[in-house]
């Protein structure tokens, strides 16, 4: 018990101060590594109190994909060193005060309701897919993913297809100066478009023009 | 203080989702930044769903833990997409600069 409350402590410490070193760093590329380290740490605590497949699949999806296009993108960019922090605006800096107040206000909602807040009575009657000792973590969520949520499961595969369309369709462009390979026209060629016969006066040649 | 329970794993998903909130409001220069910002306030409403699930022994928070990461994932690569577009067409990113649409 003393273990895991202290193991609970030294991952949200780091989640919490890596998350806000994300928001406050000048440099982009230090925003994405206090990021990978936030989701590093929570996956540990998805880990250890006993969602083993999410916290795995946290850390292939947000550290291995998202965190490494987030770095993608800052390289491409070239956005990386700014000349100040990213909360000083040009002309005034009123915006800070009312949105530390605003946010300052919504963690006090927030606590309070979590402060303030029971069960009720008959929570373990309307609970439908119980969490069994005996099957591990990876083997439940397959039982039920596979069988109830398998329309959702189909769904959320065709999500991720239309994010790849839509990013690959939002970033291809056509330069126009550059020669590309058309199917459709080397198909579509015939023999009258394609093939000249020229009568060649001797010692003149043949001016192509292409 | 020493048995850790749902409690304090909603207090440190709130935490964090205020610190994405305040990423947002306080932003001014870096739009990547505040895609971040959101990408913690997604992290903060999986810890609320993850920890209710384990709480109270049912998987179904589980699962929808997994959608919302699906989720995420092609928000990012859209958000991410619709930057480098806007970089290429406008050659800046900042949070000041983008006012094309005030008229």
């Amino acid at each position: 018990m003393i273990t895991h409350a202290i193991f609970f402590y030294i991952f949200s410490f780091i989640a919490i101060v890596s998350a806000i070193m994300l928001t406050v760093s000048k440099n982009t590329v230090h925003s994405v590594f206090f990021l990978i380290l936030d989701f590093i740490s929570i996956s540990c605590l998805f880990i250890m109190i006993g969602a083993e497949f999410l916290g795995m699949i946290m850390l292939i999806v947000y550290v291995g994909a998202v965190a490494v296009l987030f770095l993608f993108v800052v390289m491409m960019l070239n956005v990386a060193q700014q000349k100040n922090e990213w909360f000083s605006a040009r002309k005034s800096n009123s915006h800070i005060p009312i949105g530390l107040l605003v946010s300052l206000i919504v963690f006090f909602e927030l606590i309070i309701v979590i402060g303030g807040w029971k069960y009720k009575t008959n929570i373990q009657d309307s609970i439908s897919l119980n969490i069994s000792s005996e099957l591990s973590n990876t083997h439940s969520l397959g039982n039920v993913i596979y069988t109830d949520y398998i329309l959702l499961f189909q769904l959320s595969g065709m999500i991720l297809l239309v994010a790849m369309i839509g990013a690959i369709v939002l970033t291809f462009r056509h330069r126009s100066g550059l020669k590309r390979q058309s199917y459709i026209k080397q198909i579509s060629r015939d023999r009258a478009e394609g093939v000249e016969l020229v009568e060649v006066e001797s010692n003149k040649g043949v001016k192509i023009d292409v | 203080m020493f048995s850790i329970g749902l409690g304090h794993y909603l207090t440190l998903a709130a935490i964090i989702f205020t610190i994405g909130v305040a990423g947002i409001f306080l932003n001014r220069k870096n739009i990547i930044v505040i895609l971040m910002s959101i990408e913690l306030i997604l992290l903060a409403v999986n810890i609320n769903l993850v920890s209710f699930s384990i709480f109270i022994n049912d998987i179904s928070g589980q699962i929808f833990t997994l959608f919302i990461l699906t989720v995420a994932a092609a928000e990012a690569a859209i958000g991410l997409a619709i930057i480098v577009v806007y970089y290429r067409n406008s050659g800046t990113i900042s949070v000041e600069e983008i006012d094309k649409l005030k008229g």
